[in-house]
């Protein structure tokens, strides 16, 4: 018999990004609220504190501040039909687990959608013509606009004091900034990064070659800032342990640093840590939740009564959570029916390394996460897709994120992958190899998907969540064409030797792609396409909510955070402003 | 019965040596949410921890004497001394896979380990029922078997040089058929670790004296550059620090 708490107004499954802004402003609006974080408090003093943050070992390739596998993992197929298995080690994505979550490990790298993404599938229609995209490619509009969206976007860059140079502010384009980008209401808080060496070589090729080079917006913030909440930012050190790590300085933007003191701060805020989730609890009769049940620190299981739930875990978490507590209709790959796991996508990855003579030192250990030079002349709504058979597009970047040397000793094709010449190879490229980053969309597929497996279960007993995914053929096309072009700036970069990586012939769970995991929980504008509406609460019980990227109905070419954040916002204030006053079915069915 | 953790049972049954003993199908189950506050954790939840580095004669916690030597061959093929750098058993590298597979990593403690195992697709990643230790163990033992049976009682280690690089590439290539295992899971799990205690802090037993970061030019655990990454192409020359040193820096200037 489960224990059972004192009810709140809010529950929230989840400590990270999204349930620290919930908590920030549901508490502030005078709701009561409770978090519910399935790992361990963390702080930047003493949890993130150099010498020991800097420890490739522990944290980039064990994995310290990650989920943990024998707790809680997925399996894995490529097609309906096969048979899935576990992910038996985290390779591809690293969810992250503990206060903060996976904000804590991210890298910074704050890019907004293009306004295209969000009305893609009435876009494509209108500019290519209603035959352009094939059946089997799920694509959807948002139910939002990038206008509606704009204020949240915003606020989270200044949340998060975002470094970079705007492109565009209020239709003005601006020198150095990326032009392609939506119009801004203000530009960023903060200055851009200093340019890294490879960054620099990479706007030289990229200029020469007529494109538009700029920095990468990057949450790592480049001086002394105090946030909109009263947060303080200190400047980042470029100190190259930022993507797996927790930021020693107070530089790069986490829940720590930027959100969750001014949570806690409120008496109406509870951030219980060491609480699994295991399910949503919901009346047949009224169609409403009723709370959540975890499994605590002691094995013991409890109900938490709320008024109101908000899934603000890892994307995949909040899926396999609604599919767990029998909410929603299951998505079924063979009918194309169901919603629940639906249009489930990732980032379609690819690349160029640029060999340069020993003479030419890269010092890529002087990095930060989102340390970048990027152009976005081939995305989404950059250029003209009409002769090319596919949709969406990629940003091309030179990041210097660091020179860990466990997972970054580039050597040129050729090389064999050990013995004396690997280690003279390595020696020889270690400080001189420029990399590019060719970062992708992923367009759903009517196979791609959420489920539930049939076979394996998790610690506590429940199925493990199901992915099937493979990378449509328009991806395969999309990155061809835009790893060409990376290429052909790898070649004006003036090395002596590229390699290309081009996309894999079948997406693998093995290798580190990104941890930009996308859909399964899509908003949308039809009850029967999508789980939650515009404003993410759920079409089928409206006193649920859910955040995080699990709600895309396809991915842009860029990093999610920035758009998990601002729809976040966008979804508190609709809570706190129309729902909460007088609760019901924001958009009726 | 199945409350009861893997590690617990190592602990039981006497330590990590006992790993290959383990029944596989056993069903394991993390004991994490039903510890209660009478059982303490009795390993440590995550796997970083080894003892500092000492030198070549070291006591060994996992390995046995002729796994050692196996072991030792191996990775002093993988990365060999040269004339300029010393290579991975100088470094200490066999003393870094010893404590790593002795440790949390070598008893598979962030590895979900539940049956029905099936090998399924390069794609779909690790399928065997083995922890990291339990696959050294096991797979070396079967190399042995496979070389005293082809290659006339004799040893890896006993092998010449060209002749350990062929049994290498072999395995790596999956051509060496072993009982329990494709060769190459056990040669890419080897490769890998070995990689990862040349690279890794020194503090962790492998990366003597920082031997690999001062080969590539990596500073270490030491890092701030906000005003040097702007000075394109200028070398940079100051030596590497290991966390360990950073750590006793900080303690020297806390008493002064």
């Amino acid at each position: 018999m489960a224990v059972r708490m004192k009810p709140v107004d809010v529950a929230l499954v989840g400590g990270g990004a999204t349930a620290a802004i919930l908590g920030k402003e549901l508490a502030e609006a005078g709701y009561s609220v409770v978090a519910l974080e399935r790992g361990r408090m963390r702080r930047t003093v003493p949890d993130f504190q150099s010498p020991y943050m800097h420890d490739e070992l522990k944290y980039s390739v064990r994995h310290a501040l990650m989920q943990d596998p024998s707790t809680q993992t997925l399996t894995f197929r490529n097609f309906v039909g096969q048979k899935a298995l576990p992910m038996r080690q985290l390779g591809s994505f690293l969810p992250g687990t503990g206060v903060g979550g996976a904000m804590v490990h991210w890298n910074g790298q704050t890019w907004r959608f293009q306004p295209e993404s969000f009305v893609l599938r009435s876009w494509v229609n209108e500019r290519y013509g209603e035959d352009f995209l094939p059946d089997d490619l799920t694509i959807q509009d948002w139910g939002i606009t990038y206008d509606e969206l704009e204020p949240h976007y915003d606020f989270f860059e200044k949340i998060c004091g975002t470094a970079g140079i705007a492109g565009n502010v209020r239709g003005d384009i601006h020198e150095g900034g990326n032009p392609f980008e939506g119009p801004r209401s203000d530009a960023y808080p903060n200055p851009p990064m200093k340019q890294a060496y490879a960054g620099a070589l990479f706007e030289d090729a990229a200029t020469d070659l007529g494109y538009h080079p700029f920095p990468v917006p990057s949450s790592n913030v480049t001086r002394h800032y105090t946030n909109p909440y009263g947060a303080k930012f200190q400047p980042c050190m470029y100190c190259g342990f930022c993507e797996t790590y927790g930021c020693e300085h107070f530089a790069k933007a986490s829940p720590q640093v930027a959100i969750l003191p001014f949570a806690l701060a409120n008496d109406n805020f509870e951030l219980r840590p060491h609480c699994y989730v295991t399910r949503i609890e919901w009346d047949r009769g009224s169609n409403e939740a009723t709370g959540v049940t975890y499994i605590d620190s002691r094995g013991r299981e409890i109900f938490q009564p709320a008024n109101m739930v908000a899934l603000c875990a890892f994307a995949h978490h909040n899926v396999v959570l609604m599919l767990n507590s029998g909410i929603g209709t299951p998505y079924d790959p063979v009918t194309g029916e169901g919603t629940v796991g639906r249009n489930y996508t990732y980032q379609t990855m690819s690349g160029a390394s640029v060999f340069y003579p020993p003479e030419v030192r890269l010092n890529p250990f002087m990095g930060a996460g989102a340390l970048g030079t990027a152009i976005d002349d081939f995305n989404t709504g950059s250029f003209d897709h009409s002769e090319l058979g596919f949709v969406g597009g990629a940003y091309i970047a030179a990041y210097t994120t660091s020179g860990r040397p466990i997972h970054r000793h580039p050597v040129p094709e050729g090389t064999p992958r050990w013995g004396a010449e690997w280690k003279k190879a390595v020696q020889r490229h270690y400080n001189s190899t420029a990399t590019l980053t060719v970062h992708g969309s992923s367009m759903p597929h009517r196979g791609n998907y959420i489920g539930l497996d049939p076979t394996y279960t998790d610690a506590f007993g429940q199925p493990l969540g199901m992915i099937t995914f493979d990378f449509p053929h328009n991806d395969r096309l999309m990155s061809r064409y835009v790893t060409g072009k990376a290429w052909d700036i790898a070649r004006a970069m003036g090395g002596e030797q590229i390699s290309v990586g081009w996309l894999d012939d079948h997406y693998s769970i093995v290798p580190y792609q990104t941890t930009h995991n996308t859909g399964g929980a899509i908003m949308g504008t039809d009850p029967t396409k999508s789980v939650v509406n515009k404003f993410l609460q759920s079409w089928d019980l409206h006193n649920l909510w859910v955040m995080g990227a699990c709600v895309f109905p396809q991915n842009a070419g860029y990093n999610p955070t920035d758009t998990v954040g601002a729809l976040a916002y966008w979804a508190v204030d609709h809570m706190i402003n129309d729902y909460l006053p007088d609760p019901r079915p924001l958009v009726p069915t | 019965m199945d409350k009861l953790s893997r590690r617990n049972l190592f602990k039981v049954a006497g330590g990590a040596g006992a790993a290959a003993a383990v029944p596989h199908g056993f069903t394991v189950r993390k004991a994490e949410a039903q510890t209660g506050v009478e059982a303490p954790v009795v390993a440590p939840s995550e796997s970083s921890a080894a003892p500092a580095h000492a030198g070549h004669d070291d006591v060994l916690f996992f390995f046995t004497t002729e796994e050692a030597r196996f072991v030792e061959a191996a990775v002093d093929r993988l990365i060999p001394a040269d004339e300029e750098w010393p290579g991975a058993v100088w470094a200490g590298v066999v003393n870094f896979l010893d404590r790593q597979l002795a440790g949390a990593y070598g008893a598979g403690a962030r590895m979900y380990l539940e049956g029905p195992w099936e090998l399924g697709v390069s794609q779909q990643g690790y399928q065997l029922p083995y922890t990291p230790a339990e696959l050294f163990r096991i797979g070396i033992q079967e190399v042995r078997d496979w070389l005293a049976e082809h290659e006339g009682e004799t040893e890896f280690w006993d092998l010449s040089v060209s002749r350990q690089i062929e049994i290498l590439q072999m395995l790596e290539a999956g051509a060496i058929p072993l009982p329990s295992m494709p060769s190459s899971v056990l040669f890419e799990t080897l490769l890998a670790t070995t990689v990862e205690g040349w690279f890794a802090d020194p503090a962790y037993g492998g990366n003597r004296e920082m031997v690999s970061w001062r080969m590539i030019g990596f500073p270490g655990a030491y890092a701030q550059y906000v005003d040097l990454v702007t000075e394109y192409g200028r070398p940079y020359e100051r030596p590497p620090m290991s966390m360990a040193e950073v750590a006793r820096s900080h303690d020297h200037h806390g008493k002064h």
